[in-house]
């Protein structure tokens, strides 16, 4: 009962909309069960409450977020029964230029508007005043997987990482990875690289690492596409580089963090300390990191810090909204969508339909203050 | 096979064979079973020397040696031009099973997979539920997307694909135009799918723009599906039309009956069980399609009533896009996948079964 | 089969004349109903203009510009749109030409069988069951592909390397840029061997039900000849069936072909291809095909790469209309042939 009171509490809370986001945050334990608790909860307490709220919302954007926003717009349309929110999942591009053009209300982008392009006046969809708030809603970690029979996980340097993805550790006995792992025992076998075939942010995330941390052996800048195809095998999507994984012996990939399960998981660091692609060390390292300086009050982009302590394969994705909307009830609708997908409910059903890393209380309060600041 | 019936055929093969006994060019009836267990034995055997046994390795290699080893037998008793007509039975007696094989695997794996979620939710439930752990999803979304494409590419090109087979039959007959016209429906029979699905969507986005909620509908879908079931409906109409009686048409006109009237009521009636076929087979056709719909009518989890605004679930865009679903939803996607994979194969070969039942029930009697 | 048909507008406006007392209401019937078919099979003219115009216009940017970063990295990293295509079509035609090595012999043996080996009253049971393997979607023939085929054949492959590397097409070793040899073998059994023998099913039931009725064409009393004249059946096969009907033969060969050229989901799910030009087939550097890789980039890509994905869509639209064109015309000069009998 306990559970379903917190549950119910944050749910009310993040439909009245009102100022309470750090309140409202659960403890490990409700986060858990809190989605199946307040699904009976939430039945009667929606009804009176949600009466509020009503009509339609389009939102267009990165694909990482697919799943996500799916679970969270499905479950927002569900509590809100005459609200219509829809989320095209077209990429982060699209998105960008479907709120610069005014075609969508709010966008979801994995990268944040560069100060030069977030200025008042250039976004059709808001205020002829207003530029845009870049929200941290979403965060994936990247995890390394591989292959081995009997080797559950393997501690490995950016730098290596770097050389083995760019196949200049051609064997798995190699001394560079003997000598992070003392007591594995490495097969004489060469290690067969999985990247991702198409186009895709995990694939940006993930080379930017690699150049972030080791520029002399990743000399390619970030890129959506994989820049070394001659020495690996392409898969399409996370489940063809995850089942390509699985499936081959000897082999070394990178997926999502949620689809880590069942292989191989490479922890990362340096200087004797590596950390596993859970949610807390995701999260730990975007706390470690800084927010971009020089931006509006609100515009809360993320600066990773690919060296600070925590898991550095970190994908941030952002809900983009209008500081200013010219439609109260537009800016009513979006306000109450981005304050329940970052509440603390929303995330832990982000964390369990899409196994993304819950954004921790702090960064939480930040996004509840920006987000109570857009008007209209 | 008699002994009278051997007789002859030695004695044109094999002249330099003595016939010195009535039976001596025939290998007994079932040899080639014991042929074949000596083949796969054999095979098995190398295999098993060499240490690289496997069933499949042992199939394939024990084919290949009953191949020659009946040819060798057949050639040593019967000769060469017996030899070789016995080798090109047991090949093309192979070749059909070897196509067999994959079928086979290929439904054993569908059905046993995906008949567990071919229960009442997979009609009436969509994957909206995808965020309540447990609960139980289903396929209604797509199956309407589905049914709303299919729906309107019939409507556009029944009409256009009769009407079109009916000008090439009655109308324009041997003019330069209906040969120019035949001419363009072969050429629309061979367009890919996937540029069929390229064609509507750069038509939609041409007038709706890229990002448009018009321009990546189920409406477009139908469009991309038109393209490739039109020539299908031309096509297997105009043949049947051409297969009515010309007497049938001059007894109508001879009572005074106009041309259009001698159509709608003569020709149309006595073709219309081949043209309710062709109709179906090119339902069929078209209802599998993937490529096209992935690039048109999109995804969504849930129904959507509107087919021309937003994305749309289809049948098989939802079995390409669940099973490759992965996290702590992918096995309960993943099984409807499989459903929805199995319910694609019934549809169709449902409608083919159909098609053919018709066709062959009102088939004009012909000599072969 | 349209020199059976005498031409039917003649008695048609034979008709018309003759009966003046309907004659208005039928002039205003039959010209309604002439203009409604005309129109329709204008229609299809109008169809396949906006398929081209549309296509074109489309593609025509994006063929024509410099390569720069507003399309796909794809084009842009390999310095232009042609360096870009061209390993495409490759792929595309290099896969086809495969599957009908593989699908021509089984499939006109298959043909053979039903018509002229089969039991008569089961093979038009058979026959259904090899149009079964037509009805299959192409999405459960890429998963069964992916899932079934490719991890069963994995083991074979992987002999093959082993044992017979010398063989051009079956070497997966590639030599790094300091000469090192590496296994470039695929994973799983995802190479272009496999993609192929999927592709070469599901083109397999169209060229044999369409061998089958050329077959069946063959004239009884030909056949009756052969055999009476003492020839065993498959003398009789090559004596009478197959010169008959060696253009139809092509000609379905050749429609296999357009199909297998465009086949879109079950290459895209089963290859894991890449932009080059290899003839190997056990590897991991497969070439990809034109429809597989509009189908893996189409909904990722934006604005300019849409439009070169279109532009690649075009050169195939193209190729299949070469290919198709062909086969009719093998057709057509068949059928004058067989008319002048």
């Amino acid at each position: 009962m306990k559970l379903r009171a917190v549950a119910a509490l944050g749910l009310t809370a993040a439909l009245a909309l009102t100022a309470c986001g750090g309140d409202s945050t659960g403890t490990p334990s409700t986060t858990e069960s809190a989605p199946a608790a307040t699904t009976s909860a939430s039945e009667s307490e929606s009804t009176s409450d949600a009466a509020a709220l009503s009509g339609e919302v389009a939102g267009m954007g990165a694909s990482s977020m697919k799943v996500a926003q799916g679970a969270w717009t499905a479950k927002f349309m569900e509590d809100n029964s005459g609200v219509r929110i829809s989320y095209a999942p077209e990429g982060s591009g699209a998105g960008r230029e479907g709120i610069q053009q005014g075609k969508v209300a709010f966008a979801g982008s994995d990268e944040a508007f560069s100060i030069e392009d977030n200025k008042a006046g250039s976004f059709a969809a808001c205020s002829a005043d207003s530029g845009v708030l870049d929200l941290p809603v979403y965060i994936s970690p990247v995890a390394i997987i591989f292959n081995l029979p009997g080797v559950e996980s393997l501690n490995m340097t950016g730098e290596l990482a770097a050389k083995i993805f760019k196949g200049d550790v051609a064997k798995w006995n190699d001394a560079a990875i003997a000598e992070l792992n003392p007591g594995v025992t490495l097969p004489d076998e060469y290690i067969v690289v999985v990247y991702r075939g198409d186009k895709s942010g995990t694939t940006e995330n993930f080379t930017d690492y690699l150049h972030a941390v080791a520029p002399s052996v990743w000399d390619n800048e970030a890129d959506k596409e994989w820049p070394y195809t001659d020495g690996g095998q392409p898969a399409q999507q996370t489940d063809g580089v995850k089942s390509s994984v699985a499936s081959g012996p000897y082999t070394i990939g990178y997926v999502d963090a949620s689809a880590a399960d069942g292989v191989g998981v490479a922890h990362l660091g340096k200087d004797g300390k590596f950390f596993a692609p859970d949610p807390e060390q995701a999260a730990a390292v975007v706390d470690n990191s800084e927010l971009e300086s020089g931006r509006a009050e609100g515009d809360l982009a993320v600066k990773l810090n690919r060296e600070a302590e925590g898991y550095p394969i970190v994908l941030i994705s952002y809900a983009i909204a209008c500081a200013k909307y010219d439609d109260a009830n537009t800016a009513e609708l979006v306000k109450a969508y981005l304050t329940y997908i970052s509440s603390a409910e929303g995330q832990a059903l982000a964390a369990e339909q899409a196994g993304s890393a819950p954004l921790s209380d702090e960064m939480m309060g930040k996004v509840k203050a920006a987000i109570d600041s857009i008007n209209a | 096979m008699t002994n009278t019936e051997s007789t002859p055929r030695h004695a044109a093969g094999g002249s330099k064979r003595p016939a010195d006994s009535i039976t001596g060019g025939q290998l007994p009836k079932h040899s080639w079973l014991l042929i074949l267990a000596l083949g796969w034995g054999i095979a098995a055997g190398i295999l098993s020397v060499t240490d690289v046994f496997s069933i499949g390795g042992t199939a394939v290699l024990g084919m290949v040696l009953f191949f020659v080893l009946h040819y060798v037998a057949s050639f040593a008793v019967e000769g060469r031009r017996r030899a070789a007509d016995r080798l090109s039975r047991s090949v093309v007696t192979t070749f059909f099973l070897v196509a067999l094989l994959p079928l086979g695997s290929l439904v054993w794996e569908v059905v046993s997979r995906g008949v567990a979620r071919l229960d009442v939710a997979f009609f009436t439930e969509t994957e909206a539920k995808t965020h309540i752990a447990g609960a139980q999803l289903g396929a209604a979304h797509a199956l309407m997307g589905t049914l709303q494409s299919t729906a309107i590419a019939f409507l556009i090109s029944v009409p256009i694909g009769l009407f079109t087979a009916i000008y090439l039959v009655e109308y324009g007959a041997r003019t330069k135009l209906a040969a120019g016209i035949r001419f363009l429906v072969d050429v629309m029979t061979g367009i890919p799918s996937i540029v069929a699905g390229l064609f509507a969507y750069s038509l939609f986005s041409m007038i709706f723009g890229p990002g448009s909620a018009y321009t990546r509908t189920a409406f477009a879908g139908a469009i991309a599906l038109t393209v490739l079931m039109i020539p299908t409906v031309v096509r297997s109409t105009e043949e049947m039309l051409k297969l009515v009686p010309n007497e049938l048409r001059e007894a109508s006109y001879a009572l005074g009956v106009p041309k259009w009237r001698t159509i709608v009521k003569v020709v149309l009636p006595t073709s219309l069980a081949g043209i309710v076929t062709g109709v179906i087979l090119g339902i069929a056709r078209i209802i599998g399609e993937t490529a096209p719909l992935l690039v048109t009518a999109g995804y969504f989890q849930l129904t959507n009533p509107n087919p021309f605004s937003g994305t749309t679930a289809t049948l098989p865009v939802m079995v390409y896009q669940s099973l490759r679903t992965i996290g702590p939803t992918a096995e309960q996607l993943h099984a409807l996948g499989w459903a929805g994979a199995l319910t694609l194969i019934i549809i169709v070969m449902g409608l083919n079964l159909i098609g053919r039942l018709i066709a062959w029930k009102f088939a004009p009697k012909t000599g072969r | 089969m349209s020199t059976q048909t005498p031409p039917a507008e003649q008695v048609g406006t034979e008709s018309d004349d003759s009966h003046s007392l309907v004659r208005s209401k039928a002039r205003y019937g039959d010209a309604l109903f002439s203009g409604i078919s005309s129109g329709s099979a204008l229609m299809i003219f109008v169809i396949l203009a906006a398929v081209a115009t549309f296509l074109t216009s489309q593609a025509l940017p994006a063929m024509t510009s410099e390569p720069d970063h507003t399309g796909l990295s794809e084009v842009s990293a390999l310095g232009g749109f042609w360096q870009w295509a061209l390993p495409l079509a490759f792929g595309t035609v290099w896969s086809a030409v495969l599957a009908m090595l593989m699908a021509v012999p089984l499939a006109v043996g298959i043909a053979l069988y039903l018509s002229h080996y089969a039991p008569r009253r089961v093979a038009r049971i058979f026959g259904y069951l090899i149009d079964l393997l037509a009805a299959v979607p192409s999405v459960v023939f890429g998963l069964w592909g992916l899932m079934v085929l490719a991890p069963t054949l994995h083991p074979f492959y992987k002999w093959l390397n082993e044992t017979m590397s010398w063989f051009p097409l079956f070497n997966a070793w590639q030599a790094r840029e300091d000469g090192e040899l590496r296994p470039v073998l695929a994973v799983g059994g995802q190479n272009m061997l496999t993609a192929a023998m999927v592709l070469a099913l599901m083109i397999t039931p169209i060229i044999t039900a369409l061998s089958r009725e050329v077959f069946l064409q063959t004239p009884l009393l030909h056949e009756e000849a052969s055999l009476a004249l003492g020839a065993t059946r498959w003398e009789m096969v090559k004596q009478a069936v197959l010169p008959f009907s060696r253009p139809g033969i092509i000609s379905a060969c050749m429609l296999g072909l357009g199909r297998a050229l465009g086949e879109t989901m079950a290459v895209a799910m089963i290859l894991p291809g890449k932009v080059l030009v290899t003839f190997k087939l056990l590897t991991y550097n497969n070439p990809n095909t034109i429809a597989a890789y509009i189908a893996q980039n189409f909904p990722e890509s934006e604005g300019f790469g849409k439009m070169q994905l279109i532009a690649a869509g075009l050169i195939l639209f193209i190729i299949t209309l070469v290919v198709n064109m062909i086969a009719r015309g093998i057709i057509a000069s068949r059928r004058e042939f067989s008319g002048a009998n």
